[in-house]
């Protein structure tokens, strides 16, 4: 028989506004930079964490976004995350400094799977981790990399989904799932979240 | 649930491109890596592909001048793997793709291709046109794990059986986006590296694909089982091991659990050894504490250099390859002990009998891979 996951809580950022459950929790100024939307949230969310300051804009994302997903977590919550443009917005970064001094602190943040270093170290999860890339939002790959990880006994639950930031805009949307809920995990319903307004 | 078994496979690296050129290099004792100078960072030790011969290898399959590096070395690794499995529809093949930086060499202004080519959906497009696939290849970027990471994305597949078949292809260049990145953290040896030494002064990078066939039919002969994989993050640091070796030590006890062994049972152990001082003691302090500090080890990147996304995928076949022929190769650069922890490190290429291997992979962000493989005599 095949075995059943929920999805339980879900978080999505976009247009300088943050979604949790499908209900807004914070926005600002669609006008507003990136940065600058990042640092009102993180003073909303109160977080005080002195290294989010250091990283770069796909791991401060990261940060924010499982932060207000779930407040703890179980140490082996797996990270299934997938992106279009990979590191982009460091990569070009590091791009431009290669002629004078490209710096180590920017340089180790010129991979997409940094974040969920990130998100492992701020809520302790030594756990599975996966980033996939695609053109555009591919939920088969994620659910079934998710379901085989949790119906295996390598994770007692997951957080997956799409984490895009590139040199013009950003797009988050992370679900949390486990084994028991109301809605049950699926690609179409994936979908089918990720592009309702 | 069915079993996943590992096929054909061909390497593209400085040391050949054919698996079996780069195996009968290796038995040799010979290193791919030599000295280079780049203007950015002078001169460096690493093992590039040659251009010239790259091209002629490529001729036969398509125009030269229509594909980056990158794309020929992945197509040729591709296409030669494929070839062997022609009666199978394409469509019946998940394709997944491993890379860490892809063809960020085109970010530069020297490179004749348009910067688009640089964005990693770009290079699956490719490769499925190039092949004629009607879906786009799965991509997995996961630091320095990335290429086992996409047999283990293979092995889910085929277990739950989305698939039968999979070709997993890794490659990644030795560029000077990634150059100046290892040296601006002072990670670059000015030699051959040379991995659990005691005078290891640090990491070459070098440059290879690797094309890897993932099946659930068992092999009529040479069949070698993948009995277990994990990954496990550190949750310690985004560019420094873990000083307890957490996270590797976890994927190896979580893939010891999958494939039902005891550690003692395991022959031999292909491990990451960077050759830098941080990556390799943590490495140790890992193996010990999962009992395997007497498993005979190597670690082949005195032989290629860190070939970054590639690396666990090439040293994987290189497993398997070790499995089949009963072998293992030496850790080429090797002389004194270098870890606080004890290690078997291999110093001679030799025949060994062997039957269960341990692939293990470390990279930035605090990723640890592990893969167990069993050889099934029939």
């Amino acid at each position: 028989m095949r075995k059943e996951f929920y999805i339980t809580a879900s978080v999505k950022i976009k247009n300088n506004e943050i979604f949790k459950n499908d209900r807004s929790i914070f926005k600002v100024n669609r006008g507003l930079s990136i940065q600058d939307f990042l640092k009102e949230a993180y003073q909303f969310l109160d977080l005080s964490y002195a290294k989010f300051h250091k990283m770069d804009v796909l791991c401060k994302l990261g940060i924010i976004a499982t932060t207000v997903l779930k407040e703890d977590y179980s140490s082996d919550t797996a990270l299934v995350f997938q992106n279009k443009s990979s590191s982009e917005v460091s990569d070009f970064q590091h791009q431009e400094k290669l002629n004078d001094f490209p710096s180590p602190a920017n340089f180790v943040y010129t991979l997409p799977n940094i974040v969920m270093g990130e998100i492992s170290i701020k809520h302790q999860l030594q756990s599975e981790n996966a980033f996939f890339i695609a053109e555009e939002f591919q939920p088969q790959i994620i659910v079934s990399h998710t379901e085989s990880l949790l119906k295996n006994n390598k994770a007692s639950t997951t957080i997956c989904g799409w984490l895009e930031a590139n040199l013009n805009d950003y797009y988050v949307f992370l679900n949390y799932i486990e084994p028991q809920g109301e809605v049950v995990f699926s690609a179409p319903t994936l979908l089918e979240n990720y592009i309702h307004e | 649930m069915r079993k996943v078994y590992l096929g054909n496979h061909q390497i593209i690296s400085p040391l050949g491109f054919t698996s079996l050129q780069n195996l009968e290099s290796v038995s040799q004792g010979i290193s791919a890596i030599k000295k280079h100078k780049s203007s950015h960072v002078g001169e460096y030790y690493a093992g590039h592909i040659s251009t010239n011969l790259l091209d002629e290898a490529f001729l036969e399959l398509g125009k030269v001048e229509e594909y980056t590096k990158l794309e020929k070395m992945m197509i040729l690794a591709v296409a030669e793997v494929l070839q062997q499995h022609s009666e199978i529809s394409k469509d019946k093949i998940a394709f997944i793709i491993a890379t860490t930086k892809g063809n960020i060499d085109t970010l530069s202004e020297e490179n004749l291709f348009s910067k688009e080519k640089a964005k990693l959906p770009a290079l699956a497009k490719t490769l499925q046109e190039f092949f004629n696939l009607k879906e786009t290849p799965i991509i997995v970027s996961n630091a320095c794990i990335s290429g086992g990471l996409g047999v283990s994305v293979a092995k889910k597949m085929i277990e739950n059986e989305s698939y039968d078949h999979a070709i997993v292809v890794g490659g990644d260049l030795v560029s000077e986006f990634t150059l100046t990145g290892f040296n601006s953290f002072q990670a670059l040896a000015k030699e051959i590296c040379k991995p659990f030494s005691k005078d290891r002064t640090g990491i070459n990078i070098g440059e290879a694909a690797a094309a890897l066939w993932v099946t659930s039919v068992k092999p009529k002969i040479d069949a070698v089982q993948i009995i277990g994989e994990a990954t496990a993050n550190d949750a310690n640091h985004i560019s420094g091991p873990s000083r307890t070796g957490e996270g590797l030590y976890i994927s190896i006890q979580n893939a010891v659990r999958e494939a039902d062994i005891e550690s003692h049972e395991i022959d031999f152990i292909s491990a990451h050894g960077t050759a830098t001082i941080f990556n390799d003691e943590m490495e140790a302090i890992a193996f010990n504490r999962a009992g395997l500090k007497n498993t005979p080890l190597n670690s082949l990147k005195a032989y290629y250099g860190h070939t970054l996304g590639v690396s666990a995928l090439l040293e994987l076949i290189f497993t398997q390859e070790s499995l089949l022929q009963n072998k293992v190769f030496k850790s080429l650069g090797f002389k004194e002990k270098g870890t606080t922890k004890a290690l078997n490190v291999i110093t001679k290429t030799e025949e060994k009998p062997l039957n269960i291997t341990l692939k293990t992979a470390s990279g930035f962000g605090g990723c640890n891979f592990a893969m167990l493989l069993k050889k099934e005599t029939v």
